[in-house]
């Protein structure tokens, strides 16, 4: 059994340590690219939104590598995103791929249904290992975060052009080439450092803008043109609303591990606005719009896929949260016809008002 | 003083409004529809709501808006859940918020929730919470609502029996659709939303015509609940979406019937459950049956022509396919 998932950002770190812990036999498939989105544009219906595309992309690349069964998770509404997996995997049926599907999802009936499904994917190892490699996985994912957040802060500030990106991947291969959770924290220890080693000029005024949006578009590079890279190299320090752990842990961990950011607190906020939870992460759009006002953001940017229901929600109601917070909101929609140039024109102007109007600020106060 | 409740004629309102109806006449309220669709309430509703949102939601400000200035409440339940462990829509769960921050000087809105998510949840608690505006007296307000549910039943039962939402919605209508006359010699079956198929203006009288081409239609709303329910149970994991559930398991339904000659699947652009259920149909209809499928897209922006010329086709298609059968029936 050789098992695929599709990419979401840095994902496939975490899944990959988690699952080649448990002895299983992965396939990352290779970057999303143009060939996966075109391959995937090919053949899934036509406003489904973007990540359905790249995920069906993802797999038919992966099928080239050998792969052959599925690994997804699930859901149940009202996102669509909690039955991606079963169209998927009947358009791959139809095209001729022999790919075995494993959706791991809240159990419908019985919380028997969705251990059976982690046997079938681990085979005969110990509870104890299956959980100990899930918290592998959880570690690896936090480590990604604390350099990703590392970065973000270092971009609008290093002296010399580049250096945080070279710097970032150095680190990120400390954290891939570790095996074994024994081996993480000196691994981090190492990718910390060669993060603080980034010469930066910390007087620098920057810019801060909150990313907010539908979380595979925050986190796929590919999907938002590397939006966090690009802001950062226009001297914006960015922050955005979802972390790959924190998702983690408040969604399928419900809370467990404790002192790391929660998104309760931003729902909460939302209310005022939005009364009720809508899928996906409509709520936590708004709400981390007030949160990015309240703590003195710049601007926000929501990113979302086309035709993407709960951020079409949220987008509807962002001009009020703007309006009456005063904070400037720009929504990207993303979908196969972006392209690059059109993003690199609209940040550039989106940043070019936000300078000038802290300046204008500053220069009254 | 009398008190006039604004109801939309948009999203559920082809399903629920007999029982909204009955509920505010036993509590002595006054209740308003917004007019027919029309060409000026379609822009308003664009013009107020965001270019992304689909079709049906823009419609449905539109009548908001139509109503803004002729009632003092308008009664815009949100519809979270109407059956366990299944939604609607996120745009339906959103959609007071998005009315409230779009539309300025808005009458009150009532927008309690329609919630039957959980086990043991039931509409009791959204008329109850209405109906405490206009009555402080509880026994008048479960009279109300069982009046109501009766009357949704009946409405039920009349859908099942073969007359379509609007006609039971309101009997005076002057062009009633049943009044044509002709030799109606296939039958077509029609998916699609309630608020899509059943709106004159947006489905461009699409049931008309294709009665007028000599159709018999059917909708997904004549069948039965645990018919549906049973034929979508052909899916490999249940729909969290009620109306796709009910589009679906139609589809799959009258796929098998020998007296469906083609199926038309109507879905507005940019609808996210539509997307998914859309292509599992197509790819059904294409692994197990013979039978013709048209899928119409539909937006703001559709032209009638376009529209006409694919149903003639399909039509023409229809009856040509049949003949053919026939043929080999008899020479093979």
């Amino acid at each position: 059994m050789k098992v695929v998932y599709p990419h979401m950002g840095l994902m496939w770190i975490c899944i990959k340590a988690m699952l080649e812990y448990l002895n299983v036999d992965v396939i990352v498939p290779p970057p999303s690219s143009k060939k996966t989105l075109l391959l995937g544009v090919k053949h899934a219906p036509e406003f489904a939104c973007m990540p359905l595309k790249l995920n069906l992309g993802n797999f038919m690349e992966a099928a080239e590598l050998g792969a052959d069964t599925i690994v997804m998770a699930g859901g149940c509404g009202p996102c669509r995103f909690g039955y991606y997996a079963h169209v998927e995997h009947a358009i791959l049926r139809d095209l001729g791929y022999q790919y075995e599907l494993v959706v791991l999802e809240p159990p419908q009936k019985h919380i028997g249904d969705l251990l059976d499904k982690i046997k079938q994917i681990t085979g005969q190892q110990s509870w104890r290992r299956v959980i100990n490699g899930i918290r592998f996985g959880y570690h690896k994912a936090e480590a990604v975060d604390k350099l990703e957040r590392m970065a973000n802060y270092c971009r609008p500030r290093e002296t010399t052009a580049g250096a945080t990106d070279r710097a970032l991947q150095h680190a990120l291969q400390e954290i891939i080439n570790v095996a074994a959770p024994e081996g993480l924290p000196a691994a981090l220890q190492r990718a910390v450092e060669i993060m603080d080693a980034i010469p930066v000029d910390i007087h620098r005024p920057v810019l801060r803008i909150g990313l907010v949006g539908e979380i595979y578009t925050l986190l796929e590079p590919f999907a938002n043109q590397d939006i966090e890279r690009k802001l950062g190299s226009m001297g914006v320090e960015v922050d955005r609303s979802i972390y790959l752990s924190e998702w983690v842990n408040e969604h399928l961990f419900l809370g467990l591990a404790k002192n790391t950011r929660s998104s309760k607190l931003v729902k909460q906020k939302a209310i005022k606005y939005l009364r009720h939870f809508v899928g996906g992460h409509g709520l936590e759009t708004v709400g981390s719009t007030v949160f990015y006002a309240e703590q003195g953001y710049d601007g926000v940017i929501q990113l979302l896929p086309f035709t993407c229901m709960p951020e079409i929600v949220a987008q509807s109601i962002l001009p009020r949260v703007s309006a009456e917070l005063g904070i400037p909101a720009m929504t990207l929609i993303v979908d196969e016809q972006s392209g690059e140039a059109g993003l690199v024109t609209r940040l550039e102007a989106f940043v070019d008002l936000l300078a000038r109007r802290k300046q204008t600020e500053e220069a009254l106060a | 003083m009398s008190v006039t409740v604004g109801i939309p004629r948009a999203l559920l309102y082809y399903y629920y409004y007999p029982q909204w109806k009955t509920f505010f006449a036993h509590l002595g309220v006054k209740t308003l529809v917004s007019r027919e669709t029309t060409r000026g309430i379609l822009e308003k509703g664009i013009k107020s709501t965001v270019d992304e949102a689909c079709l049906p939601i823009k419609v449905a400000v539109g009548h908001v808006m139509d109503l803004c200035d002729r009632v003092d409440y308008i009664f815009l339940p949100r519809v979270v859940s109407t059956a366990r462990r299944e939604y609607i829509c996120p745009k339906f769960l959103g959609f007071p918020d998005i009315v409230r921050n779009n539309i300025e000087h808005l009458p009150p809105l009532m927008d309690n929730s329609i919630d039957l998510y959980r086990k043991g949840s039931s509409l009791y608690n959204l008329f109850y919470s209405v109906g405490k505006e206009f009555t402080h007296n509880p026994v008048r307000i479960m009279r109300a609502y069982q009046a109501s549910m009766a009357a949704l039943n009946n409405h039920c039962r009349d859908m099942e029996s073969g007359r379509l939402p609007f006609e039971t919605c309101d009997s005076n209508r002057h062009n009633r659709q049943d009044q044509d006359v002709g030799v109606r010699d296939v039958t077509i079956a029609v998916i699609g939303h309630p608020y899509n198929i059943y709106d004159h203006y947006i489905s461009m009288n699409m049931l008309k015509r294709l009665r007028d081409y000599g159709a018999n239609v059917v909708t997904a709303d004549q069948l039965p609940e645990h018919v549906f329910r049973r034929e979508a149970e052909k899916l490999p994991k249940q729909l969290f979406w009620t109306l796709n559930q009910r589009m679906v398991g139609a589809a799959f339904y009258y796929f098998d019937r020998p007296e469906v000659d083609g199926i038309i699947h109507v879905a507005s652009f940019g609808c996210g459950p539509d997307s998914m259920t859309g292509e599992l149909i197509e790819r059904f209809a294409r692994r197990e049956s013979r039978k013709p499928l048209l899928n119409l897209t539909i937006d703001e922006h559709t032209g009638e022509a376009g529209m006409v010329t694919r149903l003639e086709a399909f039509m023409d298609m229809v009856r040509w396919r049949r003949q053919l059968d026939y043929v080999a029936a008899t020479y093979y």
